[in-house]
């Protein structure tokens, strides 16, 4: 699922003092009313990134994209775009295309009239127009459709079209507001190539919104995590799994177990925390300094979560449990564990054998194990 | 299905008669080959020849064309600019007082607009004639413009001319090349509207027009006021057809645009 790195040197211009960001988000407010959608938010984004907002619905997403593309004025704070602040450039005049989140196709337009719409107003010649309409009708898989108008083909092809539209002036910077949502399976599987493609061509910088943590697992450079118009995580897709720095990161990308306890520090950036009365202190690291007897955040993923019949010898922690309940998947299955003080805990094996010779089954008692760098302590 | 019982026959029957019994007798005595405009003496178009060849009618209504089309074509210009900010403009100071004082003449008397246009006319300085009827005739049917687009505005996808401006457009260039098209039913027949109410406006004519500019209902008026003659009787059935045929094509083509729409809309979400 990792992003295939073409360049031999790492792509983390982030990490990089000398990188100079094209995006900036200074202390950004934006109110409507006295609803405070986006607060004082602060974000850099450097060239060639494909940046992912993720978050739940309402949070500001698309709010910060009508901000960048300049349908909405910030209330407070700046946004630079390389270096220049862009408040008093109009829409028009931005080096920036939007895709909209309601795809926002001239239905008094034919389909090939809508992607040609932006190259018409820019300064391409004319014989040019018509093959780059065709390279993008290509791309998006609707050569048969050219001719037809908006309301004459499906959801999808509808959002195929905005995308070609949206990608036809090949901006400095594009904004796509969830731009393969409407799409099966494989299509948005082929299109998130494509995008990776076009933007491992062109250089174009990327912000695109998505609800599919998945993409944005598959797609991203950086992932920003949201919560009610706030940053909460910005990291690369595998820091934001691997190391979540709060348990609403860690609940809200992907699957995850989370265990209540109270933390007490044994080494340099060891922790041990006590979970339940007779059960054996789970052991853990955490880069950041807790206090002994704090409450923390014990998060495991199931799949770093290992079931045996017997205790495993050298495990660093072990737990034991009764299945509560297996769920078939296909490839890997997921079992419900019961502790002795009631709480579930999700283990994932992966189904190298048969479903007939499966090891465990409801009811039976098993142990749970993990190795102590499996886990982060979390302290929010 | 609901069964058509004599009672609805009747209401139906009565209620059209009401209606519609004094046009058809109109246009039925256009046709009366006699003189006299209340004995039927055969079927005749003569009336309709001698229409024809009366210099003062054709006059009259020659300067009663032409302002009515200039009259409905500036209604539309200033009626659909004013729909667009009402609707448009985002919330500014004064916006509902505004929308609403938009739309107050449609019900103010005419007698009283005709009045202070006429006493405004005289203020300026501003010699009665085809100048002042197109200026009042525009005042009082760019309200009805107004009506007709701005409830066609209130449904449009403002997102539409967002994307036009991310594409590079000026925002005039995304009102004419994106808006405009996608709200055109609704402006043409606000046109058709105004030319209509134009076409057979008799209070407000007769406050601002002069002597060299005589409308045709003037001219109806003053005529019948010395006896009903049945050049009057042609001409009214004239009238009644393109006021006729002026509606009736304003009502199709926002049915039309109408039930586009919502077939549209249907397919969209089924699809
Ligand atoms: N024009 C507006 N006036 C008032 N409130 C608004 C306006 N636009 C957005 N909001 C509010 O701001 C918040 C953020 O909206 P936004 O559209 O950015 O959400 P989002 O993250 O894109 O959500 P979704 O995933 O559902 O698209 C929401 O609570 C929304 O109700
Ligand atoms: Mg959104």
């Amino acid at each position: 699922m990792a992003k295939p790195s073409k360049t031999p040197v790492v792509f983390a211009p982030w990490e990089d003092e000398t990188q100079k960001p094209i995006i900036q988000f200074k202390n950004v407010t934006k109110r409507f009313g006295n609803f405070t959608a986006i607060d004082n938010l602060s974000l850099d984004i450097f060239e060639r990134e494909f940046f992912a907002l993720l978050g739940p619905s309402g949070c500001g997403k698309t709010t910060i994209m009508r901000m960048l593309a300049g349908f909405e004025a910030v209330t407070e704070g700046t946004i630079l775009l390389g270096g220049k602040d862009i408040s008093p450039v109009p829409p028009n005049k931005r080096p920036v295309n939007m895709m909209f989140q309601s795809y926002a196709l001239f239905p008094h337009l034919s389909v090939w009239d809508n992607i040609a719409f932006g190259l018409r107003r820019s300064s391409m010649p004319k014989d040019e127009i018509g093959a780059r309409v065709d390279e993008m009708l290509r791309l998006t898989r609707m050569e048969k459709f050219a001719k037809r108008k908006p309301h004459q083909i499906s959801g999808g092809q509808r959002q195929r079209v905005a995308l070609a539209r949206s990608l036809a002036k090949a901006p400095k910077l594009l904004l796509l507001d969830e731009p393969l949502g409407a799409l099966d399976k494989k299509l948005r599987h082929d299109t998130q190539f494509e995008l990776m493609d076009i933007q491992e061509k062109t250089g174009t910088t990327f912000v695109i919104v998505t609800h599919d943590q998945e993409e944005a697992m598959t797609v991203a450079s950086r992932v920003a995590v949201m919560d009610h118009g706030k940053l909460i995580q910005v990291a690369t897709p595998a820091a934001i799994y691997e190391t979540p720095n709060c348990v609403y990161v860690a609940d809200f990308i992907g699957d995850v177990n989370l265990i209540e306890g109270n933390s007490k520090k044994v080494g340099s950036d060891k922790y041990e925390v006590s979970w339940a009365e007779g059960q054996a202190a789970l052991h853990g690291s955490c880069p950041r300094e807790i206090a002994d007897g704090t409450r923390v955040t014990y998060a495991i993923r199931p799949e770093k979560v290992a079931i045996s019949a017997d205790k495993p010898k050298d495990a660093a922690n072990a737990i034991q449990g009764t299945v509560h309940d297996i769920a078939y998947l296909g490839n890997i299955s997921t079992y419900h564990v019961m502790l002795p003080n009631g709480q579930v805990i999700k283990a994932q094996e992966s189904n190298t054998r048969r479903l007939a010779n499966r090891h465990f089954t409801w009811e039976d008692p098993v142990w749970l194990s993990f190795t102590d760098t499996a886990g982060v302590i979390l302290t929010e | 299905m609901r069964r058509f019982s004599w009672f609805n026959a009747t209401s139906l029957t009565l209620g059209f008669a009401f209606l519609y019994l004094p046009m058809l007798i109109l246009i039925i005595y256009s046709f009366n080959g006699g003189r006299n405009v209340a004995i039927w003496a055969g079927f005749s178009t003569k009336w309709y020849g001698e229409l024809f060849r009366d210099q003062a009618f054709l006059d009259a209504a020659w300067v009663t064309l032409r302002v009515g089309l200039m009259s409905s074509t500036l209604a539309t210009i200033l009626g659909t600019m004013a729909a667009y900010v009402i609707v448009r403009g985002g919330r500014f100071k004064g916006r509902t007082v505004m929308s609403g004082m938009l739309y107050a003449p449609i019900v103010m008397p005419e007698v009283i607009t005709g009045l202070s246009l006429l006493l405004l006319f005289i203020a300026i300085g501003l010699d009665r004639g085809l100048v002042t009827i197109v200026l009042a005739h525009t005042t009082f049917t760019m309200c009805f413009v107004s009506v007709v687009v701005s409830s066609r505005l209130v449904t449009f996808d403002q997102s539409l001319e967002e994307a036009a401006l991310d594409l590079g457009c000026t925002p005039w260039d995304a009102f004419k090349s994106v808006t405009l098209p996608i709200i055109a039913p609704a402006v043409i027949s606000g046109w058709l509207l105004a030319f209509t109410l134009s076409l057979d406006d008799l209070v407000l004519a007769s406050f601002v027009s002069g002597p060299s500019s005589t409308t045709l209902p003037i001219k109806i008026f003053s005529a019948v006021r010395l006896g009903v003659s049945p050049k009057i009787n042609a001409l009214s059935t004239l009238m009644i057809a393109i006021v006729a045929i002026g509606v009736i094509s304003a009502s199709l083509i926002n049915k039309r645009s109408v039930t586009k729409r919502l077939k549209d809309e249907q397919e969209a979400a089924a699809s």
